[in-house]
């Protein structure tokens, strides 16, 4: 056996059988979204260990209207995102990238009912640090969660429309599009959690 | 090809029920929102349902469902940290009902 075999032999040993026998760019995607679910996590807890210790916490939400929208149109950009992957990996790449695109579309819409929403709340005074309910931290948390969830919808948007065009352009494989998706739906599934916590809770009744 | 679009069909199907359900569980959180309870039952059925959403949607959506070493890799390692991030409650009740100032 010559030096080369053994190389070639020892090289395709090492990288026979990946992490989980997933690609690696859909590995690196996973561990992202691992290290992204520990800042949410890290997020949640601070803001549910400030609410708990701080008597008083302001509830100042009259309307779940607009956030049950919001919730409705992000629930459906996944449910849209899922056809678009589905559509890829059969090769229609017609249906893929329109799929893809009203994804984006959502993602834009609810970006804009986010930003409306705060416009709103800015309208009755409240800024990252006051607020006319209560303690100031209230509107340090809302702010500091939910904008942070808007920022990962944005890159999210922006991702989809990037790759979706690339995609089309048959730069992109259909993985490239399910790994986009992934995150989209890891937006989604944060989105869960900051409803019932930073929403719901804080209903007026 | 036709068992090809068969399973794309079928795969449609699957993702319609689940985000069906998902959709149900969010309204579930809506009216649970509604209901006269204290804030702390209300956090725990709230946060049950979040869980059972985003279980949904990991296993169904994600694909993790299909993947058990890449399943458990993600559930071991967001336990881990969910349940380290608990320690904290003891220091947050004690600034509402162990301090000199508390009510």
């Amino acid at each position: 056996m010559s030096q080369a075999d053994l190389t070639v032999q020892g090289h395709s040993t090492a990288m026979a059988e990946p992490a989980f026998s997933i690609p690696a760019k859909k590995m690196a995607i996973w561990l992202f979204i691992i290290a992204d679910t520990a800042t949410f996590a890290g997020c949640l807890f601070a803001y549910g260990f400030t609410r708990n210790a701080t008597p008083n916490w302001p509830r100042p939400f009259h309307s779940i209207t607009n956030v049950a929208v919001m919730t409705l149109v992000l629930l459906t950009s996944s449910l849209t995102m899922l056809f678009a992957v589905r559509h890829a990996e059969m090769g229609d790449k017609t249906k893929a990238f329109r799929w893809t695109m009203i994804t984006a579309a959502l993602g834009i819409a609810f970006a804009l009912l986010h930003l409306r929403e705060w416009m709103g709340l800015v309208g009755e005074g409240m800024t990252l640090f006051h607020n006319p309910w209560g303690t100031p931290l209230f509107g340090s948390m809302f702010f500091s969660i939910t904008g942070l969830h808007l920022l990962h919808v944005t890159g999210g948007v922006v991702a989809l429309i990037a790759v979706g065009l690339r995609y089309q352009g048959g730069r992109y494989k259909a993985d490239d599009l399910e790994i986009t998706g992934l995150y989209w739906h890891f937006v989604d599934l944060v989105w869960m959690f900051v409803v019932p916590l930073v929403y719901l809770l804080n209903l007026a009744h | 090809m036709a068992t090809a679009e068969t399973h794309k069909n079928s795969g449609m199907t699957k993702d319609l029920i689940v985000y069906a359900c998902i959709l149900a569980l969010a309204g579930i959180q809506f009216v649970i929102a509604y209901q006269d309870i204290s804030a702390s039952q209300m956090f725990v059925r709230m946060l049950s349902v979040a869980v059972i959403e985003a279980a949904l949607a990991l296993l169904f959506f994600m694909h993790l469902s299909e993947n058990r070493g890449l399943l458990w890799f993600f559930a071991i390692f967001t336990v881990f940290v969910l349940l380290a991030l608990q320690y904290g409650w003891t220091d947050s009740f004690r600034l509402t009902d162990g301090v000199p100032w508390a009510k």
